[in-house]
């Protein structure tokens, strides 16, 4: 019983107490938001690097819940850089999917919130948007328009009870609303057609369910790229389709990037699906970026063990071995991080040094960055991750 | 258009006698399922879905089979098929020489513990207000695998050996993660010594790390115990890691069945090639020339007439589109069912055929224009 007790017994005390805290940050952080409606230089900045379309700079996203304070995202950084595919790798629950949230301001408020850092979206005319602090107002112009997101599920994004021409349509009435009705019909069927529909007309005025899963996500990614965005997030695309169907979609993704002349960064658990897309790769673990680099960097030179591991412990076909590796024991639980390396506890390659502080972000070479204290004395020490103390707040 | 059966003996044949053979645990000959589709009102069946249609293979003892294909495909159903959760339609099915669809329902009692399944969702398939112990122990108890005084033993023994301690006995299934839970969902098919387990896509629900850790616990198991495990799975790369033969199936046939490396190295149908080029290889500088299969699976109730691969198949001939082609061995052990490995003569047979039907087809048409006419 006493196992029990340490895993996750909160008594009414600490409850009240952490309700109370929430509340307490929640409306804090709410109140500031609230203030950026009034002043654009409170959300605009600048890039780093004009040839990014979005940087991610020591980003925090912390869920304020019932049983605690959920580190999320904990000081992620990592760039999009124009026309090029990143692809995020992790497991369930490191964070990938609320990284892309926080970007498209989706995340539940107010328990969900992004309590540090900045992600700058690139406006185009040398000034940026800070995303943390853009008001709704002005999100919802972003949204759809200059970002766009394809969700994992096809069959749950789309709405059942409107054809799917309305939908396309109604993503180009919000952004276009000089464009006539004749104008934003032909766009739609336009995009139909971009995505491989065949039968456009007929497909204009069905239902979702009349179409299968791999058709139904041709529409997404119509609707997704009905206004040209700069940045499409494909969460998960592929995951609840077939072999063969995945196998046309990336097919189609690939392609239309090229078209749209835009830059996409791909979500996926799959390292395969990764590997034939991506240019860059950043692979994260329990709400941190262990490891980024180009595709090249982390497919034949994985640094980090998470990594080396990840990679070890997916069948390859044509490559038969005895015995599978796997990486022993779990995520550690998000509500009480360690403040040593998140991995340690899992890790084969620990050494002494791996008891310190969380392992800074280290340059091993131009484009691979990884944090892992086996490569201290080889690269440039690029800096800590910087967590949010929430007591401060 | 009612289906044409040509040459029974070609399809009927093919592992007659294999379940006599005791190396041979499961033997499936011409497995059929069909469910009715019923018009809404009078109940009255209106049609078929052919979810299994004329699938057969066998499996020998202590190893592993490999059943991959969409969704839809019937995968799932021939599992449950087999554990006669569900009657069959036609066809017979042998489990350790015992043609599981004529035992009786006492009979059938027996021979339970010795055909095991592992689902796919272990979030969903176990009880939520029974203990862990219980749920692994209900069905040793009913079954009286051990005597009771033994039973907590035999159930911490079961535990350790699918890697669980046994302080997890008094726990509930909400307190474990979803490797866990798999783990549970293994011990609780391992409890009862069963000969045969259908793993029903065990790893598809979890992540990396995870799945690698149950594989190795299904391969550790199947050493120790030397179980025979029916694997059915989607992710191509788990099921040649892990299987001795494969059979891919396409709407509800089996259209190539294969020892492992044969098939992988060598797939002979073209839906097989497709599928396999498909499989995306942790490697950016890996270039395949990928097969792209157009178009979606069709509907299994109503499926194209003759070969149901037909109408995405890059090789598709005139033959195919009349004549569904016959399973058979083309090397030893390697079946596949496809008109492009037809022998000269049969082939001739065939064009004989095709050219009548098309000659009936034809006068159909031209009566029924002139029906429009008038």
């Amino acid at each position: 019983m006493e196992q029990k007790k340490k895993s996750s017994y909160i008594s009414a005390r600490e409850s009240r107490k952490i309700t109370r805290f929430n509340r307490k940050v929640t409306r804090k952080l709410e109140a500031q938001r609230a203030d950026a409606n009034k002043d654009p230089k409170l959300y605009t900045t600048k890039m780093k690097d004009e040839n990014n379309v979005v940087e991610f700079d020591n980003m925090c996203t912390y869920f304020f819940t019932d049983v605690g304070t959920v580190r999320a995202v904990d000081g992620v950084s990592f760039e999009v850089p124009k026309h090029s595919t990143v692809g995020v790798v992790g497991e369930s629950g490191c964070g990938k999917s609320v990284t892309s949230l926080s970007l498209m301001q989706l995340l539940q408020r107010p328990s969900g919130q992004v309590v540090g850092g900045e992600i700058r979206f690139n406006k185009g005319d040398g000034t940026a948007y800070n995303i943390v602090n853009t008001p709704n107002s002005v999100m919802e112009d972003i949204r759809g328009n200059e970002i766009s997101m394809i969700f994992q599920e096809p069959m749950t994004s789309l709405n059942p009870v409107f054809r799917i021409g309305d939908q396309v349509d109604e993503v180009l009435f919000l952004h276009h609303p000089d464009w006539t009705k004749e104008q934003v019909k032909a766009r739609t069927l336009e995009m139909l057609e971009m995505v491989g529909i065949a039968n456009k007309e007929g497909v204009y005025k069905m239902y979702p369910h009349e179409l299968s899963g791999g058709m139904r996500q041709r529409i997404v990614i119509a609707i997704a790229l009905a206004c040209s965005p700069t940045l499409i997030i494909a969460d998960e695309p592929t995951t609840a389709l077939d072999v063969t169907i995945q196998a046309q979609i990336l097919d189609l993704l690939q392609n239309l990037k090229e078209k749209v002349n835009s830059s996409i960064m791909l979500i996926t658990h799959d390292l395969g699906v990764v590997a034939g897309m991506a240019d860059y790769v950043v692979v994260m673990y329990a709400g941190r970026v262990i490891e980024k680099g180009t595709a090249s960097d982390i497919y034949h030179h994985p640094s980090h063990p998470y990594t080396i591991g990840l990679m070890k412990s997916k069948p390859v076909v044509g490559h038969k071995s005895d015995t599978l590796y796997n990486i022993p024991g779990n995520v550690p639980n998000p509500v009480n991080m360690p403040n040593y390396c998140y991995f340690r506890d899992r890790c084969e390659m620990r050494c002494e040094q791996c008891n310190g502080d969380y392992p800074p972000a280290i340059k091993i070479n131009d484009t691979h960055v990884v944090s892992c204290y086996r490569y201290i004395d080889k690269g440039e020490v690029l800096g800590y991750p910087k967590a949010v103390n929430v007591e401060e707040l | 258009m009612e289906e044409v059966k040509v040459y029974d003996e070609y399809t009927s044949s093919i592992f007659d006698g294999a379940e006599n053979d005791p190396d041979n645990l499961v033997v499936v000959k011409n497995l059929k399922k069909y469910f009715p589709i019923k018009s809404s009102f009078f109940k009255i069946t209106v049609g078929n879905v052919k979810a299994v249609d004329d699938v057969s293979f066998k499996i020998k003892r202590g190893t592993t089979m490999g059943l991959v294909g969409e969704s839809g495909c019937g995968k799932s159903t021939i599992g449950r098929t087999l554990l006669r959760l569900i009657e069959k339609t036609d066809g017979q099915v042998f489990i350790g020489g015992k043609d599981i669809f004529a035992l009786s329902k006492n009979d059938l009692r027996k021979e339970r513990p010795n055909i095991q399944i592992i689902f796919q969702d272990p979030y969903a398939s176990l009880s939520p207000r029974l203990p862990i112990g219980e749920i692994i122990g209900e069905a040793v108890r009913e079954h009286g695998i051990v005597p009771p005084e033994e039973f907590d033993d035999y159930i911490s023994r079961v535990m350790e050996a699918c890697g669980l301690p046994d302080y997890y006995k008094p726990r509930y299934p909400h307190e474990f993660s979803g490797g866990q839970r798999q783990r549970i969902c293994i011990a609780r098919a391992l409890a009862l010594n069963p000969d045969f387990i259908v793993c029903d896509e065990p790893v598809s629900a979890l992540d990396v790390s995870i799945q690698a850790q149950i594989i190795n616990l299904l391969r550790d198991l199947q050493k120790q115990f030397g179980l025979t495990y029916l694997f059915i799975s989607h992710d191509l790369s788990v099921v040649e890691y892990i299987s001795d033969t494969v059979g891919v199936m396409y709407l509800g046939n089996m259209v190539e069945f294969a020892p492992t490396e044969k098939i992988y190295a060598n797939p002979k149908h073209p839906y097989t090639e497709a599928l396999f080029s498909a499989i995306p290889y942790p490697d950016p500088d890996y270039k395949v020339n990928r097969i792209i299969l157009e178009g979606s699976i069709p509907s299994p109730a109503n499926p194209p007439s003759g070969c149901k691969f037909h109408t995405r198949c890059r090789k598709c001939m005139e033959v195919c589109k009349y004549i569904q082609p016959d399973f058979k061995e083309l090397e030893p052990e390697h079946f596949c069912a496809c008109h492009l490995f037809n022998t000269p003569e049969r082939q001739k047979e065939l064009d004989e055929l095709v050219a009548k039907m098309k000659a009936e087809e034809g006068e159909k048409g031209s009566t029924e224009k002139q029906k429009g006419n008038k």
